[in-house]
């Protein structure tokens, strides 16, 4: 076994004094070996990214290192100097972020980003810096390094804007590659590409791994060890093959338990003699973007040719990667934007061609969950508000539209007392579980939850699925469920439709399609979901 | 590229046309008017006040003055003042090199003052710094230009006599130094808004780029902190900040008014007060207009630069 590279001891990390805690890490010990993946594992606020930056030298100024130890080759980071610290970054130890759309700077082409990091490091970087360029771009399976070199990020897609963050990274062949969730801002077969390119890198270069996730899919997929944090403490560390199928800490325990999982389906199916709520046919959407400042028009078919119905007491998945115009499915039919061609039939009548006045009424009855539990409430009205301004703007009496309000807060797991808070004061699952709430106040026939729960904690995720299933075996609601985990769609959904560019490519039970997948491209998402070898016995 | 440039030179025209249409309206309501002083004359004649007016145009109908001074505009030849007959061009013209320096002069102080301190509240947020630029960039705000114009002649014109309290220059010694010497104390009271303004813009914009992933990038490369500031921090704030010059421009020509009265500097502004007091109809149209293109000249101009220095623009 190969010496420690990265030894982390006793690391403390103090939180601002008005926080709910002391601190964001605390006594934190673990070590990284050369050309192995060690996976830091948690939910947010787990500490694992203030852990990355605190070896970064990326702390915000409100953020400081109480106690413990850094030791890179050997050498205590906390001790050196600004000017010896920046010696090491970029060059001994570098990192990778979340969000690749936003890590790199717009201003600048991808190439002189990467020679940034020689020209930083001069001692260490070779003459040829354009020649090293093109060589780095290669090695990540970028198209015509060339010609890549001189784009700028605008131009890229997510996955390719990840890939050259990964060259950058890698542009003087660090000892330690910290990745902080580098793959959860992308689609699933992208987050494949990206996992299986880290992985071969780190084996051909012997290079050592630090991976930050809270996918224990992605866990099993690449980590030698494993690490697992809860809110800023340590409680379990070993082998990945002892930690993913034993593990001790009841928290690991939980976790594990909450990971999403292929299932087969087998569980739910929709009874094929219930009324049918939505009937979508030969639904079409063309988007016309004008390309450029010379006026060239591109189409994109964001919608073509979709058609499936939704039984009552029914959820149908919508899956698909992002561009597959599964969400601007979801705002056609909730009438958001109009549609171009096609009929969207409601409670038995078609919806498509109706003016808003006359479509207004219907309203109600279609409602929906947004993804991002932070930015779907309003921040300055109370709970209360939220929940009854609705009904209350429709004629409710606001007594009667209170009472059901706490019904439901009640029937949401919430207190009654969080009927006249604000909801800066919950937790983001507290407010999906008010926006679902929202939803229900008028007693819909339909719901569409667009990634409802793409923004929550695993934990989190499994029980708003619960909660979601419980309402619709209650209340025999017919669901669309958007989303691009496949995990997720297969616990929650009787039927499921399977969207690329814009069209229908396969719909039907839930296992039939993600346990026999019918087409090519189904095939591929089923086999990029992450764990999905192991996770599955 | 192109069609964007003759699409916006289709909207500058119109705009044109609008702005000369109030103006002239304006100045038709406006109480008074170019025969108004002759009529005071002691002992004139209506026939010789209708001669004068006749001589002037002013007796043909207002629709036909407008489209014959409209013709004139398009063709270049923008009319001759009532007062001393020279035509308005070159009038404009001899005073526009004192507003352009003023003017000048007065954004690279606001700009140069106003990033630097934006960029270091910015970077220094909740210091004694940032605080101090806050309240400063308030009461900056909050003082009319004229009565800080007075109060510095008061300060160090009248009691430290280290500066001149009026004119472009002393008579006799034209030198560089001298016009610099004049130059001083305008600049300063008319860059004051605008370095209150530009600060506050530039330190909202160097704190919305500052916690971007991409500085995250640039410091996780070992870059020293002043490359990640400059080249990765300040160069994009700074695309917001092309706009918001352009849209100050107005600002500062409406500023200069008031500034070359109080410094009675002989630029576009004191003229346009001078020949409101003249009534002199040709000369505050052609100002108007002067005005109107320069500020849409600079608003094209922030939006090519723009498109100049940020790819996503220029390229998609």
């Amino acid at each position: 076994m190969e010496d420690p590279v990265l030894v982390v001891e006793n690391l403390t990390i103090a939180l601002p004094k008005e926080m709910d805690r002391a601190h964001a890490v605390e006594n934190v010990s673990f070590e990284l070996r050369g050309g192995r993946v060690l996976c830091i594992v948690g939910e947010s606020g787990s500490g694992k990214s203030v852990t990355a930056n605190a070896i970064m030298g990326l702390l915000p100024s409100t953020l400081t290192i109480a106690s413990g130890s850094i030791r890179l080759r050997g050498r205590e980071l906390l001790s050196l100097s600004g000017q010896d610290r920046r010696g090491i970054y970029g060059r001994i130890v570098s990192i990778i972020f979340q969000d690749p759309l936003s890590a790199l700077n717009p201003l600048m082409t991808v190439g002189d980003q990467i020679i940034e990091v020689m020209d930083a490091h001069p001692e260490a970087a070779p003459q040829d810096r354009r020649g090293r360029v093109i060589e780095l771009l290669t090695e990540v399976g970028l198209p015509d390094p060339k010609l890549m070199a001189e784009q700028y990020p605008f131009r890229l897609s997510g996955g390719q804007r990840q890939r050259v963050m990964i060259a950058m990274a890698l542009a003087l062949d660090p000892d330690v590659l910290i990745a902080d969730e580098p793959t959860t801002a992308l689609d699933v077969t992208t987050q494949a590409q990206i996992l299986e390119l880290i992985h071969r890198l780190q084996r051909r270069k012997r290079m050592a791994v630090m991976f930050i996730t809270h996918d224990f899919g992605v866990v099993a997929d690449i980590a030698d060890h494993v690490i697992v944090m809860e809110k800023g403490h340590l409680v379990e560390q070993g082998p990945a093959s002892e930690v993913l199928v034993r593990p001790r800490a009841p928290y690991t325990v939980r976790l594990l338990a909450a990971v999403p999982k292929m299932h087969d389906g087998t569980g739910r199916v929709g009874d094929p003699d219930a009324p049918v709520v939505l009937s979508i046919e030969n639904l079409t959407k063309t988007y016309h973007a004008s390309g450029s400042l010379f006026g060239k028009i591109r189409e994109v078919r964001a919608v073509d040719d979709v058609s499936f119905t939704v039984r009552k007491g029914e959820t149908v998945g919508v899956v698909g990667e992002s561009g597959s115009g599964k969400s601007t499915l979801g705002r056609l039919v909730m009438k958001l934007i109009d549609s171009d061609s096609g009929r969207i039939v409601f409670d038995g009548e078609d919806v498509a061609p109706m003016p808003e006045a006359q479509f207004r009424s219907r309203r109600p009855h279609i409602q929906m969950v947004f993804q991002d539990p932070f930015a779907s409430l309003n921040p300055r009205h109370t709970i209360g508000r939220i929940l009854t301004v609705g009904p209350v703007g429709r004629g409710t009496p606001i007594g009667e539209a209170r009472q059901r309000a706490m019904h439901l807060l009640d029937r949401v797991g919430l207190q009654p007392s969080a009927y006249e808070r604000y909801p800066h004061e919950f937790s983001g699952g507290q407010r999906q579980r008010v926006g679902i709430a929202r939803a229900l106040m008028f007693d819909p026939h339909l719901l569409i939850a667009d990634e409802a729960v793409s923004a929550l904690d695993v934990s989190i995720q499994a029980q708003i699925l619960e909660l979601l299933d419980e309402i619709q075996r209650e209340t025999r609601i017919a669901m669309v469920f958007i989303t691009h985990d496949l995990r997720v769609a297969s616990q929650i959904c009787d039927q499921v439709a399977v969207m690329q560019s814009g069209r229908l490519v396969e719909f039907g039970s839930t296992a039939d399609v993600l346990g026999n997948p019918g087409t090519p491209y189904t095939r591929s998402l089923v086999a990029a979901v992450p764990g999905a070898g192991r996770a599955s016995n | 590229m192109l069609r964007f440039l003759l699409g916006r030179l289709g909207q500058s025209l119109i705009l044109l046309f609008i702005v000369s249409l109030i103006g002239f309206s304006v100045l038709l309501l406006a109480p008074g008017g170019p025969m108004s002083q002759f009529a005071l004359t002691p002992g004139i004649s209506k026939a010789e006040l209708d001669k004068i007016a006749a001589q002037m145009g002013l007796d043909r109908p207002i629709l036909v003055q407008y489209a014959d001074w409209l013709w004139g505009l398009v063709r270049g030849d923008w009319g001759n003042s009532f007062r001393d007959g020279r035509p308005v061009l070159e009038i404009i013209g001899g005073h526009l090199f004192a507003t352009l320096l003023l003017m000048g002069s007065s954004t690279v102080i606001a700009v140069g003052l106003g990033t630097w301190i934006g960029i270091k509240g910015a970077v220094k947020r909740y210091s004694m710094f940032d605080y101090a630029a806050t309240v400063g960039a308030m009461i900056a705000l909050s003082i009319p230009t004229f009565w800080f114009g007075l109060v510095s002649i008061y300060i160090f014109s009248l009691r430290l006599g280290w500066l001149p309290a009026g004119n472009m220059f002393t008579i006799g010694d034209q030198t560089v130094l001298d016009y610099l010497h004049h130059l001083i104390m305008p600049s300063m009271v008319l860059a004051l808004v605008n370095v209150a303004i530009w600060s506050r813009y530039m330190r909202t914009a160097t704190l919305e780029v500052i916690n971007q992933d991409f500085v995250k990038t640039a410091r996780a490369k070992g870059l020293s902190p002043r490359r990640v500031l400059m080249k990765h921090v300040v160069g994009n704030a700074l695309i917001p900040m092309i706009t918001l010059a352009g849209l100050q421009l107005p600002t500062l020509l409406g500023g200069a008014l008031v500034t070359e009265t109080v410094f009675t500097w002989p630029g576009m502004g004191r003229l346009f007060l001078d020949s409101l007091g003249y009534s002199d109809y040709p000369v505050i149209m052609g100002l108007l207009m002067f005005s109107a293109i320069l500020v849409i000249i600079g608003n094209l101009a922030a939006d090519l630069i723009t498109a100049f220095v940020d790819p996503r623009i220029r390229l998609a």
